[in-house]
């Protein structure tokens, strides 16, 4: 196990450095950040003063390893925009986003996962129906109108909670149910599939000739194995929270870090967008390495290969 | 008399498809003692397997049950709510099945799941329970026991599985234990020591084993009684030395036909076959099921088959000893 641990930690940490040096990269040749840094008016000797002032002019490779080194240190450089320290910026739209992310797939699996089990246990019943239909009204609603439709309920019409800010936990329960249902209709098709795949197995059938009762089955025998796609689907989706949800962030008014990407690459903010970039990248291969320990310590199987 | 361990009468199973009902087993009685070996011989799909099942009641509930009486040590089985089927259940009916690659469960080691089998029943220590798997992994013949308590059953190869899944199925000392075809998925060097040892263990503990199987060599060495399965109805039931010795139903003369026994198939001559496929089940199924490829069929086998029996032997059909005398004999 720590050997496979290890291993894979490894390669995280390869895939890292990969992301890292191709996110440089592909902003690198977006266009010349000089120019576009001086405006449109400006003449040729001040994108040229420009270009020396942030280095522009090194070889690329010295300024990945530069940029890379700061910011292994945490130093993301200062952003064009604000004139802050990029790191300090981050950091406090981070915690909006993150928050909202680690709410967004708590929901998602709390509701997902029982669903998809009760559905597999009698499957084409009035409750498989009913997880089916809920399922596909999450797939068909786009989160925007979603998100609207309960401000107008709970906010405006009930008023029972706040329709936007960040000032309260009570301002997050909208924005986790709708980051929340966007994830979970996919997690609970995949438990329902899983746990229905599983029941049918030999071993289900061992357990029961053992004396096992139902309960017993399903959640030691059946649902271990079932959960096993489930988690990586699962640490995706948690990737994609924290570095996508700006829909919600914008309906919402959360000044999440999502938010500010989108600002910073409509502002070509470029050191902002380096470090988000590197940042959301981090946390997708962050989530994919626990997905993988999870999955190992799940499936003795797995340790091996 | 005493009151059989296992006593099953006129048990019936159906299978609702979409074109009718499939009649999957009609009418199947028989008698099991303590120390008994009964070995269920049969084609694939003749039912065997679902007549194990549906003992332990581990059907699908698809699957619709009928019996007059299925009775295990005066319990009985057809009205036990599911509680007490669970305390019966690898306590004192265990089952051994056809897949040792697939029946353990990938996620546990295979210490947990033998203690498992003792624990849901018995009250006692999680030592106990392992000192118990030890105990009975060397018994089933695999070395370094305790080293195996920790390996997950993607480690072991399939002739250990099976042993692992008969250590399990003995963990609670059952009084009646049932193997559906437990060596189909092995080795033909490992299939001889693993029914060995089922029927040796048996012995030792006093257990009466149901054997499913279509090795009729196996058959002739370790079974007490045989019941011979075609197309979901026990065709004919006995003791082993009358079976092998006076096989009375034509089904019953094919199979022994079809395989070489020692003492008795000439040397260099054909093995049998037996012509045509088993017939549809779906819908009403009328007089004997094997007419269509019996060679002794007439226009009297379509009606009603009498249930012929002498003692502890019995067959159905129509002709009182089964035309035994009309087909060449085989050389006793």
């Amino acid at each position: 196990m720590l050997q496979f641990i290890l291993k894979r930690l490894g390669l995280a940490i390869l895939v890292a450095f990969t992301v890292s040096f191709i996110s440089f990269s592909l902003l690198f040749l977006s266009g010349d950040p000089a120019a576009a840094l001086a405006g449109e008016t400006a003449s040729g000797e001040d994108i040229e003063a420009l270009r020396r002032l942030y280095g522009f002019d090194r070889p690329m490779l010295v300024q990945y390893g530069d940029w890379l080194f700061s910011a292994l240190r945490g130093d993301f450089g200062e952003s064009y925009y604000f004139r802050l320290p990029v790191a300090s910026l981050i950091a406090d739209r981070l915690s909006v986003t993150m928050t909202l992310g680690v709410c967004g797939i708590t929901f998602a699996l709390l509701t997902a996962v029982p669903l998809g089990v009760v559905a597999a246990i009698r499957p084409n019943s009035i409750i498989d129906r009913i997880a089916l239909f809920i399922s596909v009204a999450g797939q068909a609603m786009p989160s925007f109108w979603f998100g609207l439709i309960l401000i107008v309920v709970f906010a405006i019409q009930l008023g029972w909670l706040p329709p936007s800010g960040t000032d309260t936990w009570r301002h997050f329960i909208l924005p986790t149910v709708v980051l929340g249902y966007y994830a979970m209709p996919a997690i609970m098709r995949l438990t329902r599939a899983g746990m229905l795949d599983v029941l049918n197995s030999d071993y289900i059938r061992t357990a029961r000739a053992k004396g096992a009762n139902e309960t017993r089955v399903m959640f030691r025998h059946a649902l271990r194995n079932a959960i096993i796609p489930v988690v990586s689907l699962a640490a995706v989706q948690m990737g994609f929270m924290l570095g996508g949800s700006i829909v919600v962030e914008s309906i919402f008014a959360l000044h999440g870090a999502g938010y500010l990407a989108w600002e910073s690459i409509a502002r070509n903010d470029l050191p902002t967008v380096q470090a988000l970039i590197l940042i959301f990248s981090m946390f997708y291969i962050v989530f994919t390495f626990l997905a993988d320990v999870l999955n190992a310590w799940l499936d003795p199987r797995m340790r091996s290969s | 008399m005493t009151e059989p361990l296992l006593s099953v009468r006129n048990l019936r199973l159906d299978i609702p498809t979409g074109s009718g009902t499939l009649q999957a087993v009609r009418g199947i009685d028989f008698d099991l003692d303590r120390g008994e070996t009964l070995c269920i011989v049969g084609e694939s799909g003749s039912g065997k397997s679902l007549t194990s099942l549906a003992l332990m009641r581990l059907l699908g509930k698809s699957i619709k049950r009928n019996a007059d009486r299925m009775t295990f040590d005066g319990t009985e089985l057809t009205t036990a709510s599911n509680s007490q089927m669970r305390k019966l259940r690898g306590a004192r009916m265990a089952m051994i099945f056809q897949e040792p690659m697939t029946s353990l469960n990938p996620a546990y080691t295979i210490g947990d799941q033998l203690a498992e089998a003792l624990l849901l029943h018995r009250k006692v220590s999680r030592q106990q329970a392992r000192d118990r798997a030890i105990e009975l992994l060397e018994k089933v013949g695999i070395t370094a026991a305790e080293s195996r308590l920790s390996q997950y059953p993607h480690q072991l190869s399939g002739g250990l599985r099976q042993r692992v899944m008969i250590a399990m199925a003995l963990m609670c000392e059952p009084e009646l234990i049932i193997a559906d075809e437990p060596t189909t998925a092995l080795d033909v060097t490992i299939q001889a020591q693993i029914l060995r040892l089922l029927h040796d263990l048996g012995r030792e503990m006093n257990m009466a084993v149901i054997l499913i199987t279509h090795d009729l060599g196996v058959v002739a060495r370790v079974a007490d009684k045989v019941a011979v399965m075609y197309a979901g109805e026990l065709v004919e039931t006995g003791p082993v030395r009358d079976i092998f010795n006076a096989p009375s139903h034509p089904y019953t003369r094919g199979l022994l036909r079809c395989i070489p026994l020692p003492g008795k198939t000439d040397r260099g001559a054909k093995l049998g076959t037996i012509p045509g496929i088993v017939p549809s089940l779906v819908g009403e199924v009328e007089g004997c099921v094997f007419r269509t490829r019996c060679p002794h069929a007439v226009a009297e086998c379509r009606g009603d088959i009498p249930k012929r029996e002498d003692g502890s032997h019995a067959f159905r059909c129509i002709f009182p000893d089964g035309k035994r005398h009309s087909e060449k004999e085989l050389t006793v």
